[in-house]
């Protein structure tokens, strides 16, 4: 039963609807949603696929009720490109290499998003330790941590101009 | 300057875009009007008879449209590529804890599962068989009746006179290894959805999580009893397989389909994590009993090898895997007398099948553990040890086959490792680091193989690929071989804009589908460069002679004059006579000329003698060398890799981000089979069922990894190239074996070497039922 209101930013867009109170945010997200792009990879917060950003933390949205997500500001892998432009990250794991199959990359992005969201100039170390919640199976994690660094080099150099 | 301008080069993938945005759909990402959800009851059990199966409690649940048990099988009742031993739903008997009994369609999800726990099975608990030395006893309970003994397969190879050859020995070593269940852990769990025939249709259409498409088709097509023309398999975005998504996907798409016709309505299926790793198939586990004769000199005069491999349940991929075992057994050596032995055996454990590596990480570990042991018996440094043993060009190896035909690169490979990692001062600099400290140890360790490329005798071994040009000169490209996060794509990609001389960005990769593409056979063996590549050039090369041609005549030269670059074609001798692609490529289609090729490449020959032992097992090879640095904690028994080394000779390196990719993800793969993982199997009854207790390396396990890229081009390769995906994970667990050994003095031989293995030599966890979060 959908009996409870629920009001959330998703993206930059403001959402009334009504839910049911047990749903997950990643089901909201995915089934009313339609934002496919956050992954479950295995439902108890363990590979970090449903991350996304809410109220500025990179959380498992498998471990989110809708309900707590209620006034919510959610960002989405979806939400990062602007007009179809990638955002500097996403270009930076596509420089680097850091896609492989690709199932993991969302959630990889939203922590690295979020850690620098709040820490623009982490150390190695850093990342790495943001990122130790998001499974990979495919890359060994080595081009997904040059790709968060080559992005902090590329603004640096970038805003050094 | 590299002498290509598209190979060779690290060009962008060409589906990053789409998964980097969230676009890229996955099977549990599709959706169509009228959707159901289908789910599948599991046994109960891991060894029972089915007495009978009440479904009527859960047929009469609102929302619930199907359910469906063996007999509502309309064609064959079992699948399998080699031994067609499993069931789509069992008939009369469970044999693993995986086996599916009954399906249920539903409106909902949580309608199909409510409707699973009404179905009523009554089942007569048979006797099982966990450990395949037990299998093997007389008496032992057995699973299938064509294989009374419990036998799944047994290989041998046979080179010499064993005998003699430990009789000429100076020391005579006997080592066993154990290795474990092994998951693949590819972050997407298997997914379908199936469409039913349309009333007016002529096939039956099914997205998927799919690696293997044809042998899948093919599997479905014969429990549906259907023509092979009338079952369309199309490959949604795969999120890694690694050799996973096979077999397991046989029986989902078979289900759903068989669902979809059932209920006429679109049936997804979607695996949780926990039915996921209870089902699938595994690695298998070794157990491995390793003698060699050594004379004192170093040199090694016989080897004697007996392997018992859990097949579990199922035959899946044995008997292939455990050849790949066989013919490898004796790693990159010249050894003149061999005897290996190898026996796939038949338990009530889940079954186990290919997974990257297919059965190579088994005998690497071994072997290479064993060679440290030697050459610490013999006094020996293990490198000089292998360099007096490796093979080179010319050897001859345990099959019996002269490798002439390509560059045996084992000691180079070797040597750049060593200097990389400035391997003698590292051995200085760790012994003194030991002597002055008691709670740390620090140790290094080498590993190193050899490995048949493609599928050799296991079988058929072609491919095709399609490559169309447009009349605008853009290009659309497909393939029976698919892409699954190893970058095919990109490296087809490459291939035809290599041939072609346009950038890679002009052409399109058409969507993966049965009814469409060439069938190529399996996407394994590490062959989608070498078989796939092969045809791609063979196809893009053909339309570049025929718009080359057309160039030629515009241009009044000899058309061998021509080259193109850039999307020019232009003359060598003349740059300035030049024509542009898409100028060509019209000019091609106004003159009626066929713009779209088929490509087909043949794999060379290769040869097996069953029944002596010997052949030319795989038409090429390629070497590898691994060197492990690691810290140990004294205490706790913890170890950290603190840097990994890893050296292959692909051949030729198509795209080197991309090889260096693989290698990083071998090796953390490699790092989580040597020191993390193990899918523990109590008496059949799968303990850890997700990744809470299931341990995938993580960014904080894995060391920094330097590649090293080795190119030796090799004649039946695509512009040399040969492979990279399995050798990359083979040998880092001995690799870190005998870096702890180093550090520690303590051998271990039994994977993964965990905290509890690391300090006290065995396993201190008790076998139990119960896990968390899942009760049964």
């Amino acid at each position: 039963m959908k009996s409870t209101p629920l009001r959330l930013r998703v993206n930059g867009k403001t959402i009334e609807t009504m839910v049911e109170p047990n749903q997950r945010l990643l089901d909201f997200l995915r089934d009313e949603l339609r934002l496919t792009g956050v992954k479950e990879g295995c439902g108890v917060g363990e590979c970090g696929a449903c991350t996304v950003i809410m109220n500025g933390q990179a959380v498992n949205s498998c471990l989110v009720l809708v309900g707590q997500a209620n006034g919510a500001d959610v960002l989405t892998v979806e939400g990062l490109a602007e007009d179809g432009e990638l955002s500097p990250l996403q270009q930076s794991f596509i420089d680097h290499g850091a896609v492989h199959c690709g199932f993991c990359t969302p959630g990889m992005v939203m922590s690295a998003q979020a850690l620098l969201m709040k820490n623009p100039k982490p150390s190695r170390s850093e990342i790495k330790t943001a990122l130790s919640g998001n499974l990979c199976r495919c890359t060994g994690y080595q081009q997904i941590v040059a790709a968060v660094e080559g992005v902090i080099k590329k603004v640096g150099a970038d805003s050094a101009k | 300057m590299s002498q290509f301008r598209s190979v060779n080069h690290p060009v962008r993938r060409v589906d990053a875009y789409e998964k980097v945005t969230g676009r890229a759909k996955y099977a549990a990402d599709l959706r169509f009007d009228g959707m159901v959800w289908g789910k599948v009851l599991r046994s109960r059990y891991p060894h029972a008879r089915i007495r009978s199966i009440n479904a009527e409690k859960a047929r009469s649940l609102p929302g619930v449209l199907a359910v469906l048990t063996a007999q509502d099988v309309p064609g064959a009742k079992t699948f399998g590529i080699v031994v067609p031993n499993q069931y789509l739903l069992a008939d009369d008997r469970v044999r693993y804890l995986g086996d599916g009994v009954a399906l249920v369609a539903a409106e909902t999800e949580s309608i199909a599962q409510a409707a699973l726990a009404l179905i009523e099975v009554e089942y007569e608990e048979l006797p099982g068989v966990f450990d395949p030395l037990a299998a093997l006893e007389k008496g032992a309970p057995t699973l299938h009746a064509e294989a009374p003994d419990n036998l799944a397969v047994h290989h041998h190879v046979q080179k010499g006179d064993l005998a003699a050859g430990m009789a000429e020995a100076d020391l005579v070593l006997e080592r066993e290894y154990r290795t474990q269940f092994i998951e693949h852990a590819y972050i997407e769990p298997e997914a379908v959805l199936a469409l039913p025939t349309h009333p007016f249709g002529h096939y039956l259409t099914i997205y998927g999580s799919f690696q293997n498409i044809y042998n899948i088709r093919r599997s479905v097509a014969k429990v549906l009893a259907l023509p092979l023309n009338r079952v369309r398999l199309v490959q949604a975005t795969l999120g890694g397989s690694f050799g996973g998504k096979d077999e397991v996907m046989h029986a989902m798409a078979g289900r759903a389909a068989l669902l979809a016709q059932a209920t006429g309505r679109p049936v997804k299926m979607v695996n949780s994590r926990e039915e996921s790793i209870l089902e699938s198939y595994k690695r298998h586990p070794y157990i491995l009993r390793y003698q060699a004769g050594v004379k004192k000199d170093g040199t090694i005069s016989a080897m004697k090898i007996e392997v018992y491999a859990d097949a579990g349940a199922y035959a899946s991929m044995t008997p292939f895997v455990t050849w790949r075992s066989v013919v490898q057994a004796t790693g990159p050596y010249q050894v003149p007398h061999v005897r290996t032995d190898i026996y796939g055996v038949y338990t009530n454990n889940t079954y186990t099948g290919a997974m990257r590596g297919f059965g190579s990480p088994q005998v690497c570990f071994a072997n290479e553990s064993f060679m440290d042991e030697i050459a610490l018996e013999l006094g020996m440094d293990p490198i000089e040890f292998r360099m007096k043993n490796a093979l080179v060009d010319g050897s001859v190896t345990a099959t019996g086959q002269v490798l002439n035909r390509h560059r045996v690169s084992l000691k180079e490979v070797l040597s750049q490792a060593l200097e990389a990692v400035q391997y003698q001062d590292k051995v200085r600099e760790y012994r003194r680091f030991n002597e002055t400290n008691a709670e740390k140890k620090r140790g290094i360790g080498v590993a190193v193989s050899y490995r048949g490329v493609s599928l050799g005798g296991e079988g058929t071994d072609a491919a095709g690929a399609y490559v169309s040009v447009q009349q605008d000169g853009s290009v659309i490209i497909h393939s029976g071989l698919v892409e699954m996060g190893q970058g095919l794509r990109t490296i087809y990609t490459q291939i035809v804009a290599e041939e072609l001389g346009i950038s890679a960005d002009r052409i399109v990769f058409l969507d993966t589908d049965t009814s469409v593409n060439l069938d190529s056979g399996p996407t394994v063996a590490s062959r989608s460069t070498i078989m796939g590549g092969s045809a791609m050039k063979d196809a893009a090369g053909r339309l570049r002679l025929t718009i080359h041609g057309v160039a030629a005549d515009k241009l009044e030269v000899a058309q061998d004059d021509l080259t193109g670059e850039a999307g020019i074609i232009y003359s060598r001798n003349n740059p300035e006579k030049k024509i542009t692609f898409e100028e060509a490529v019209r000019h091609t289609a106004l003159r009626g000329l066929r713009l779209t090729e088929l490509g087909w490449y043949q794999g060379p020959k290769v040869s097996w003698d069953e029944e002596h032992g010997q052949g030319d097992a795989y038409f090429t090879y390629v070497y590898a060398a691994n060197v492990a640095e690691v810290e140990v904690d004294a205490e706790t028994g913890q170890v950290e890799v603190l840097r990994f080394t890893a050296a292959h000779d692909v051949g030729r390196a198509i795209n080197p981000e991309n090889v260096r990719g693989q290698i990083y993800g071998g090796v953390a793969m490699a790092l989580g089979y040597g020191l993390l993982e193990e899918v523990e199997m109590d008496k059949g009854v799968t303990r850890n069922l997700n990744f809470d207790e299931y341990f995938v390396a993580t960014t904080m396990d894995v060391p920094d990894i330097q590649a090293i890229i080795v190119e030796n081009p090799d004649e039946f390769g695509p512009y040399g190239a040969k492979s990279v995906g399995e050798p990359t994970l083979e040998i880092g667990a001995p690799a870190i074996a005998n870096a702890i050994a180093f550090a520690t003095g303590k051998r271990l031989r039994e994977l993964p070497m965990d905290l509890e293995r690391v300090l006290l030599g065995h396993s201190l966890r008790e076998r139990r039922t119960k896990r968390g979060s899942v009760e049964r």
